[in-house]
């Protein structure tokens, strides 16, 4: 953990160099953000409601997904550039040091402009959360937080499993991307929006809706059931099979030799 | 020079750019299957939509379904955050200067190489994302366009459009010859251009002042104008005006492109090494 914060500080004060390009990088990550929440805004001039929820509520539904991406995109992108850390022999600079090489991951690259997006969640949650009807005692603030935590997680696995499917591929799959950036942009509304079918695979396969969908309708007062509070902590179990694929493919790491 | 003559330079930079592009095809088919993703996920959202209100509804789902499906079979054609890192590099680093010594044109060799690598990119991915979107189920699969006509003024302005999307892209290019730092314009092409232009929420779903607005700018001339013209969702008077304000717009850019490229070159100065 020291290490981390040493490595922490490191990317802090590197980043901090390049003031102008940083804050630039910042504004962008922020802006792409708003314009697809100007496109949310947009929908709700012409319809009162898609089934079922109201413009606050679907706000709300953004903004917890666009936090815990961001936060897992700040803390585990180490893994995005992960299949150039593998090109150019990096990893296995990685693998002889006396560390865990997923830390080592993590740590080689922590990007704070992504925090660009983090403040527009906030603005959206600040704006959205006195809006949205919802009683805000003990119990749905705990969902409430439940969820984004859940969500960062799960972002991070899916990280993981791209970085994990490298070993395989040696390079970036951009399929991986409908459930990374694409979760967090079909995210923005309930995903039952979607269907029954697209909400059933996002509930057993890629557990998007334990963190997104279910915990959202208790803290909405739509559903009294506890297992669906409870949800987001199903959705780390999620982490398992990523981690597994990781050290199976790690175990099938064969450099590239450059 | 003869313009037959003057021509063939800026083909053989079109050929050796759209061929460096078609060399990425495991690429394109992971894009394909990401963009087709993403287009199904669209329309679903679009569907909720429509159940929630028909009647609010400015498109029929006939329509919203082609304008989805095209947005996606041509992302690589219009695309405004798609910029040639080369060309940056190219105007930072001083390499702007082997290009300025050649007897050739600096705005059309850009202009070609643009128009190549978007051509390139869109051969690789629009037809089999157009092919499965055929064979949808009704109304959620690509329909026949509305009559002959309409199928050819969607070429064109298809072809015009990709013309004033590079047009476009070269104001920003040239700005960097002031700037230096490419981050500042292309963070604003990147992101609000692409809700003006209607890649995030079609055009006709925005709020009546909003969208008048949007209609006299070229953004609206842009993806807008042949994905709507194809279903019929432009037709008669609207539609010539369209074409019209899509011509003004490809001749205003252009002409302004050159102006600044002439100024910023006249004070350009390559720093050494």
């Amino acid at each position: 953990m020291k290490l981390y914060l040493r490595y922490f500080s490191i990317h802090f004060k590197s980043q901090m160099q390049y003031k102008t390009s940083f804050f630039l990088t910042l504004l962008g990550q922020f802006l792409t953000a708003f314009s697809t929440f100007l496109g949310i805004w947009v929908m709700f001039t012409r319809f009162r409601a898609v089934d079922g929820f109201t413009y606050t509520e679907v706000s709300l539904c953004y903004a917890v997904v666009l936090m815990a991406f961001s936060l897992a995109e700040t803390f585990f992108r180490g893994f995005d550039t992960f299949p150039r850390m593998i090109g150019n022999g990096e990893f296995d600079r990685i693998l002889v040091r006396p560390r865990s090489p997923i830390f080592q991951v993590l740590a080689a690259k922590i990007e704070f402009s992504r925090l660009g997006r983090l403040l527009q969640a906030v603005l959206v949650f600040a704006w959205a959360i006195p809006r949205s009807g919802v009683d805000w005692n003990a119990a749905n603030l705990a969902t409430l937080v439940g969820m984004i935590l859940s969500g960062t997680f799960v972002f991070a696995g899916l990280f993981l499993l791209y970085a994990g499917i490298c070993f395989y591929t040696l390079e970036g799959l951009e399929v991986m991307n409908i459930f990374t950036d694409g979760g967090r942009e079909f995210g923005r509304y309930p995903l039952s929006v979607y269907g029954e079918g697209v909400l059933r695979f996002l509930t057993y396969i890629v557990p998007l809706a334990l963190f997104l969908y279910y915990p959202f309708l208790a803290l909405l007062g739509r559903s009294e059931s506890l297992l669906h509070r409870i949800c987001p902590a199903f959705a780390l179990l999620f982490l398992l099979p990523c981690y597994l694929f990781w050290r199976i493919g790690l175990r099938h790491y064969q450099s590239t030799g450059s | 020079m003869t313009a037959g003559r003057g021509l063939r330079p800026y083909l053989s930079f079109f050929r050796i750019r759209f061929l460096c592009g078609m060399q990425y095809r495991t690429a394109a088919l992971a894009g394909i299957a990401t963009q087709f993703a993403w287009g199904a996920m669209n329309l679903l959202a679009y569907r909720a939509f429509y159940a929630a209100d028909p009647s609010a509804f400015p498109m029929t789902l006939e329509q919203i379904s082609c304008y989805v499906w095209f947005n996606q079979a041509f992302l690589t054609l219009f695309m405004l955050w798609f910029l040639d890192a080369d060309i940056f590099a190219a105007i930072r680093d001083g390499g702007v200067a082997y290009e300025l010594i050649r007897p050739l044109d600096l705005y059309r060799i850009w202009f070609v190489k643009n128009l190549a690598t978007r051509a390139a990119k869109v051969t690789l991915r629009c037809l089999p994302i157009l092919v499965v979107a055929c064979v949808l189920p009704k109304p959620y699969g690509l329909t026949l366009p509305v009559s002959a006509a309409a199928f050819l003024l969607f070429l064109v302005t298809m072809l015009l459009a990709l013309v004033l999307v590079v047009a476009f892209c070269m104001l920003i290019y040239i700005t960097t010859f002031y700037t230096m730092n490419p981050l500042g314009v292309r963070i604003v092409a990147t992101s609000m251009c692409e809700f003006l232009c209607g890649a995030i929420v079609p055009i006709p779903f925005m709020p009546d002042g909003l969208r008048r607005v949007i209609e006299l700018t070229p953004f609206a001339a842009m993806q807008n104008l042949p994905f709507r013209i194809y279903s019929g969702d432009i037709a008669g008077t609207e539609l010539v005006q369209g074409i019209v304000l899509q011509l003004f717009w490809i001749a205003a850019l252009i002409l302004l492109g050159r102006l600044m490229m002439r100024h910023a070159l006249r004070r350009v100065v390559v720093q050494g090494g």
